[in-house]
């Protein structure tokens, strides 16, 4: 029955549902997860890094994390290849915003910009919808730290805590009931890594398995991004007691 | 011919505009108001060709309104001056504007602020600038008399200098001028200085309608 409706992007099923888009989601669930918190001073992403064959050459620091401009990045979950059109189309956007008022862009200014992309994708002629969900994480001078999450039928929306990819949904109900207004950054790096560590299907977790990257205000006042270090990451993990085997029992 | 000029003081800009419509040698008309209010905390003061001035200063106007609506916020003052330059800079390569704009504004975090932007898309940021004829004396007084800090009193005064020596030493001299003020309350009107009105046109009941 279906057959007749999931091959085009475009066309509604006599359920009112667009077969594609949920494919594209269900492709997303089977991808790495990433999780992004909001603190008072600044936004936490987490990572988590899918293929480590000991034979792949890791060329970048991160590959799930991406600098949009210097006051904004992101976290991807889903197909890479997808991803990097839109975020290279999103560096064009808040480039081009620059150039024309001289400003940063305002962080909801560029989600919507490249939500628009990917809602396109979901009614004009023929073409798939981009198999990727977004975690963005960004300041400006209006609202401050905000974090944003996309998903591919090109819906966003603001939040204090969330979770893509793999084993969102479990993610996502730890963070309900463990985030706090008020929390801290450090509080928000221990947490995030806290929940990933208990939703992620392998059993020991390292610092070659994550990937973590925060925004905040550098003393100046000017916004950072900052990817951690391996061996800064090890660290973190050994401090909050994560990396002792019986610690991760889900 | 015209005279348009501004200077910023201490939490407010004041810009002041002569209001004369002319073609060749031909008053048209002396209360054209020559400064158009951007938005609630934004003026733009524009001298130039009369089709280009109305032309280019709506156009920035309402793509100022139109960024509002989308994105919920306003443009701040630098931003909209460099959007301005930059639609100047994108048309002089096609189908130039012949337009001078001062563009004074006032926001939360910077204060006021004033920029000069020229028609070939020059843009700078000033504490005080003018365009036109009235400009070889307002920029010499103002040069003379401008210190920073000014209050408003002080800035009215130093506006009424450079009218008064407009009209006593150009030959063309507009005979009005009408001043504005930007501070944290909003744009507004402050005063006009004339020196002839227009004729009242005749009422309805006495033509008889």
């Amino acid at each position: 029955m279906s057959r007749r409706y999931d091959s085009r992007t475009t066309i509604f099923s006599p359920e009112g549902r667009l077969y594609q888009v949920e494919y594209a989601m269900e492709a997303i669930g089977n991808a790495g997860s990433a999780i992004g918190i909001l603190s008072k001073d600044g936004v936490v992403l987490v990572g988590e890094k899918k293929v480590t064959s000991k034979l792949l050459q890791t060329s970048t620091s991160t590959e799930k994390m991406y600098k949009i401009d210097d006051h904004l990045a992101c976290a991807v979950a889903g197909i890479m290849s997808d991803a990097n059109i839109l975020i290279n189309t999103a560096r064009i956007q808040a480039q081009r915003y620059t150039f024309s008022y001289q400003e940063p862009m305002p962080v909801e200014q560029l989600v919507q910009s490249l939500c628009d992309t990917k809602q396109g994708y979901t009614q004009f002629g023929g073409l798939r919808p981009f198999g990727v969900s977004f975690l963005f994480a960004g300041w400006d001078k209006n609202y401050g730290f905000q974090l944003y999450m996309s998903d591919p039928s090109g819906n966003y929306a603001g939040w204090k805590a969330g979770a893509i990819g793999a084993n969102n949904q479990a993610a996502q109900s730890m963070l309900k009931q463990d985030y706090k207004d008020e929390i801290t950054r450090e509080e928000a790096v221990q947490l995030a890594l806290k929940v990933l560590s208990k939703t992620m299907d392998s059993t020991s977790l390292t610092s070659e398995k994550l990937e973590l990257a925060e925004v905040f205000l550098s003393p100046s006042g000017n916004v950072k991004y900052q990817v951690c270090s391996p061996d800064a990451l090890s660290k973190l993990l050994v401090k909050f007691g994560l990396t002792q085997p019986a610690a991760e029992t889900s | 011919m015209e005279c348009v000029f501004g200077l910023v003081g201490d939490g407010f800009v004041i810009v002041a505009s002569d209001t004369s419509a002319v073609n060749s040698i031909l008053v048209h008309k002396t209360n054209e108001d020559k400064i158009m209010k951007l938005d609630s905390h934004k003026f733009v003061a524009a001298s130039g060709e009369s089709g280009d001035r109305v032309q280019f200063t709506e156009y920035i106007q309402k793509n100022v309104a139109l960024y509002q609506f989308r994105n919920g916020i306003p443009l701040t003052t630098a931003a909209a001056a460099n959007f301005t330059r930059g639609e100047l800079a994108t048309a002089l390569r096609k189908n130039p504007y012949m337009v001078n704009i001062l563009l004074a504004g006032h926001d939360k975090e910077t204060g006021p602020s004033l920029y000069y932007i020229d028609y070939i898309a020059t843009l700078h940021k000033v504490d005080k600038g003018a365009f036109g004829y009235g400009s070889f004396f307002c920029l010499s007084l103002m040069d003379r008399h401008y210190h920073s800090g000014m209050s408003v009193e002080e800035a009215i005064e130093l506006v009424d200098k450079c009218i008064k020596e407009i009209q006593s030493r150009l030959v063309v001299a507009p005979p009005n001028f009408v001043i504005k003020i930007v501070d944290r309350d909003g744009a507004r009107e402050y005063a006009w200085r004339e020196s002839v009105k227009d004729t009242p046109t005749a009422q309805p009941e006495a033509l008889g309608v």
